[in-house]
């Protein structure tokens, strides 16, 4: 499905592959929190991308991160709204876990740190997966994508004191959750 | 400060996102209150769990594939007129940067990404062979080094009799822009001192926090914004900026 090729500048799709592409990670990443589908999330992003380089003209900043979240974000508002419109599938309710290969290695455990809260990726995204939308996204802006109070503000298009309040009932969910796994584990 | 206030603002005080004297009213109300204390402790454990397992996921190579496909293929001649490209604009970017037309103001969002950015350009720094421009203990030799270097040249202040022995200066790029880095060192660690310019001349009070396991210490006096970068710990790394800021005071 190329873009229209012969008409686009080669030119504009080299600075666009160089400020976007570095991106693609943390983008799929968020797509994978908030539609919480491998699959769904692929198709996010590659409509996300596409639609960030027909727009790419008209970009003036601010950071090319919140901005190609901003895109995501309406883009998964659409599979949203098909989802609701076909409340048959079963998507919605299976967290993925196991599925995916862990991108990093865990470190060689010392017994100190074994006396500490410890928590495998896993156990990580399926305990964050189970937080109810929006702040489950306000909670990945912020901690796995780091961005900015002010920035998840605008990808999110809410108030910063809105953020604030959400990540707030984020983190405490999560706390809950989390003492609730450890006591399971004793 | 109640401890409905402090459940909301203590996450602004993990984030970075609080200014000195809100940080020091939530840090007044948590000394008194073991919930809220209890509380501020497991989350930034959270964080810290998070920053450690790697909670992102890698997107599959089909993917990237297919978005490449997507887009238009470059010529043949793109790369070597990318790499000239790259050459006008680099130096486009300093000729800027050296006339001072760039005002350097930080917005409070940009103090956290900066801050990362210091913390990368520190990590560089102590890759092999990446540390110092100029290798000099003498600061009357580092000081004019800088000179014609960076519109603002960094304040040099020989602390070895504190304990912390000036051993050269760099220059940088933070927040795309050049900066100037003044290198300690106490002991085995290294202390990175960044300098900007900064449109403000009020001064503002020293802050601490913790990026990916290194402290930042950022200050402002007088026109100039300052991040001390190191491993040291935190008591350590006060106690260099404080001797730092006193040495600015002293007389000559």
């Amino acid at each position: 499905m190329p873009i229209n090729a012969s008409d686009e500048d080669p030119e504009k799709a080299r600075r666009f592959r160089e400020a976007a592409l570095p991106h693609l990670n943390d983008v799929y990443t968020l797509a994978r929190y908030l539609l919480r589908s491998a699959d769904d999330a692929e198709d996010a992003v590659q409509e996300c991308y596409l639609r960030a380089f027909r727009h790419f003209d008209g970009y003036r900043g601010p950071a090319m991160k919140p901005w190609l979240f901003a895109i995501l974000r309406n883009v998964c508002r659409a599979e949203y709204a098909r989802r609701a419109a076909a409340p048959t599938s079963a998507i919605e309710d299976v967290p993925e876990s196991a599925e995916q290969a862990p991108l990093w290695h865990e470190a060689e455990q010392t017994p100190e740190a074994q006396l500490q809260h410890r928590w495998d990726s896993d156990t990580l995204r399926r305990l964050v997966a189970a937080l109810a939308e929006p702040f489950r996204e306000t909670f990945v802006l912020r901690e796995i994508q780091n961005l900015s109070y002010r920035e998840i503000a605008e990808v999110a298009e809410v108030p910063v004191g809105t953020v604030m309040s959400r990540l707030a009932r984020a983190r405490a969910m999560l706390r809950s959750a989390w003492l609730a796994e450890e006591e399971q584990q004793q | 400060m109640t401890c409905d206030e402090a459940e909301v603002l203590l996450h602004a005080l993990i984030d970075g996102e609080l200014d000195a004297g809100h940080a020091r009213e939530v840090e007044n109300h948590i000394a008194d209150c073991p919930r809220c204390a209890a509380a501020l402790r497991d989350y930034r454990e959270m964080s810290k769990a998070i920053a450690e397992a790697g909670a992102g996921y890698t997107a599959p190579a089909a993917l990237r594939q297919r978005i490449e496909a997507a887009l238009p293929q470059p010529r043949q001649t793109t790369n070597r007129r990318a790499v000239l490209r790259g050459f006008a604009m680099g130096s486009a970017l300093s000729a800027l940067a050296a006339s001072g037309l760039i005002a350097i103001v930080l917005r409070h969002d940009d103090v956290e990404r900066i801050q990362s950015e210091v913390v990368s350009a520190h990590l560089r720094s102590l890759q092999a062979g990446h540390l110092t421009d100029v290798i000099s203990t003498d600061q009357h030799t580092v000081k004019p080094w800088f000179n014609g270097k960076l519109d603002v040249s960094p304040p040099v202040v020989d602390l070895t009799a504190q304990g912390f022995t000036l051993i050269g200066g760099r220059l940088d790029y933070v927040d795309a822009r050049a900066i100037g880095a003044v290198v300690y060192r106490r002991r085995q660690h290294v202390i990175n001192l960044f300098v900007s310019q900064t449109s403000s001349t009020e001064r503002r009070a020293a802050k601490i926090d913790t990026i990916q396991g290194f402290n930042i210490r950022h200050w402002s006096d007088r026109g100039l914004n300052y991040w001390a970068v190191s491993d040291l710990a935190k008591d350590e790394l006060a106690d260099f900026g404080e001797k730092f800021e006193s040495a600015m005071r002293a007389p000559g």
